[in-house]
């Protein structure tokens, strides 16, 4: 693939800058162990956050002064209770909201008294009641944010092509391939010509969805919204609800019945037994793999990139800086290809799975079970 | 796994349906539906396009050999008319040639018929004439010789000595 300069060189812009904006963050808390600090940084960079913070400073008092914007909180507890996440003053705070007091405690909003106590149990974790948290946090904002540049982008992209005789120009001459690709060699290739249709708005929406989250990821935004864990369950529900509702009589007869007629009923009880279980197990472990594997895949590449960063905090030496900026670096490079990796990854699976349920055998091959089984 | 749980955020599950639901149903509406229509008519397009050129390419291979089959139709034809023509000719010669030697051998016949005919009746009037000259010669001559009585004994005497001879 041949990349236009200009990308190349954003692209390693935008690395760059994005590294050394998570430096500055990094040299706040002068006090603690540098190692636990970059523990507790990498952690807190991994969850989500109530506050979209471009970067901190810390004044000559050691006072962290955090540039960025707070977001609308949303809480439910006994009424909907909305305020600013401002109130926090990231997390030295109590807020109070119509006579209730709450608390933020590892980007986590827990009720508390007016001193803001927490109680905490033998493994150090807050023992106090959490009320149900629909805030518009960073990740949400990242979402509306993708999925209105989703929006723009493709459909200006269909309106081209209504203007220019079906003939794509701009950014179609970069995103139609993609599409086409998906279309061609995602779908069709795993549910068929005759159904692949109405499977092509999930798959495509969700490739882009995913890639575009992955790629923010990367920017010094630094949002991990694809490597959280309820983002990508979201995603695989999604998928395996789709997956049931097309599912065809063929699709639930494997379910319940794989070997077909190839046994007689009395041979089949016994096989049964274990077989339909681990049968309909398959249903709900299909798209947890699908979770697990966005998650992990996103998450560990934070952690490794952001490791890698924070090395040069450890070392502080002429040699661990560049070394650890170098490995960051070509680490970078490698998510760059992961963001793109897991997002056909996570469509490939899903146009697999619609695949299997929109089958629908030929009445003339019989023996298609069999071949199956002896895979 | 525990810490898999504990990190759930619901309001973020909550918010990610949601908005991952609105934005399939408007990326359907507004863009894939209209995207995917658009290429695959072009698709369409191309692909008429392709069997239209095939199909013009066709015809145009039935009109190259229609063609050459009137030309070469034609060309039999003209071979035929001249060979006709040729054969024509030769005849009309042929039997021109027959019939002027027929006429010419009647007429030399009638010619020659006519010469005979002349010749014997010139030579039956030369006969004619001959005889009669002979007759009047005869008759001078007789008429001189036997104006004496002398030369009429004479003329017995030779005869009878002829006869003598014979």
């Amino acid at each position: 693939m041949r990349k236009p300069f200009l990308l190349k060189f954003l692209l390693a812009a935008i690395l760059l800058f994005g590294n050394s904006s998570f430096a500055n963050e990094k040299e706040v808390e002068k006090g603690k162990d540098k190692k636990t600090e970059i523990k507790e940084f990498i952690e807190h960079h991994l969850q989500d956050s109530h506050y979209f913070n471009f970067y901190g400073t810390t004044d000559e008092h050691g006072k962290v002064h955090h540039v960025g914007l707070p977001l609308p909180v949303i809480l439910w507890d006994n009424g909907l209770k909305v305020f600013s996440s401002s109130k926090f003053h990231h997390g030295e705070e109590v807020a109070e909201v119509d006579g209730n007091h709450y608390v933020l405690y590892h980007s986590k909003i827990y009720k508390t008294d007016a001193e803001g106590a927490i109680s905490y149990d033998e493994e150090h974790h807050p023992t106090n009641v959490r009320p149900l948290d629909f805030s518009i946090t960073k990740s949400v904002v990242m979402m509306i944010v993708t999925g209105l540049l989703l929006l723009w982008l493709f459909s200006s992209l269909a309106k081209s092509y209504a203007k220019n005789n079906s003939i794509p120009t701009g950014m179609g001459r970069f995103f139609e391939p993609i599409v086409l690709y998906i279309r061609d060699d995602i779908a069709i290739a795993n549910i068929g010509e005759k159904k692949y249709k109405r499977y092509m708005p999930f798959l495509l929406t969700v490739f882009f969805f995913i890639w575009f989250l992955n790629m923010f990821g990367l920017t010094p935004l630094g949002v991990n919204v694809t490597g959280n864990i309820a983002v990508t369950t979201a995603l695989a529900l999604l998928v395996f609800i789709i997956t049931n509702l097309t599912g065809t009589k063929d699709y639930w007869k494997h379910v319940f019945d794989p070997l077909g007629d190839g046994m007689p009923w009395y041979g089949k009880i016994i096989i049964y037994i274990i077989l339909v279980p681990i049968e309909i197990l398959g249903l709900f472990i299909k798209p947890f793999a699908l979770l697990i594997r966005l998650y992990a895949n996103m998450t560990a590449g934070h952690v490794v990139l952001m490791s890698l960063v924070g090395l040069i905090f450890i070392f502080k030496s002429w040699v661990g800086g560049p070394l650890s900026f170098g490995l960051s670096f070509a680490i970078s490079l490698i998510e760059v290809l992961v963001a793109l990796l897991q997002a056909y990854i996570f469509t490939m699976l899903a146009a697999l799975y619609f695949g299997f349920a929109s089958e629908e055998h030929d009445p003339g091959h019989e023996f298609d079970d069999d071949a199956e089984l002896a895979h | 796994m525990e810490k898999l749980v504990n990190d759930f955020s619901f309001g973020l599950f909550f918010w990610q349906i949601i908005l991952f639901v609105l934005l399939l149903l408007l990326l359907r509406k507004f863009a894939w539906k209209p995207i995917l229509n658009a290429v695959n008519d072009r698709e369409e397009g191309i692909k008429d396009a392709l069997a239209a050129a095939e199909n013009a390419k066709k015809e145009m291979q039935n009109v190259t050999a229609d063609s050459e089959k009137l030309l070469k139709e034609a060309r039999a034809e003209r071979e035929a008319l001249l060979k006709e023509a040729r054969e024509i000719k030769d005849r009309m010669i042929s039997e021109s040639k027959e019939q002027a030697k027929v006429e010419g051998d009647k007429m030399i016949k009638q010619a020659q018929a006519a010469i005979e005919s002349e010749k014997k009746a010139a030579v039956a009037d030369i006969k004619n004439q001959v005889a009669e000259l002979s007759v009047d010669i005869a008759e001078k001559i007789i008429k001189e010789q036997l104006s004496n009585k002398d030369k009429q004994l004479k003329l017995v005497d030779d005869m009878l000595g002829d006869i003598k001879l014979n």
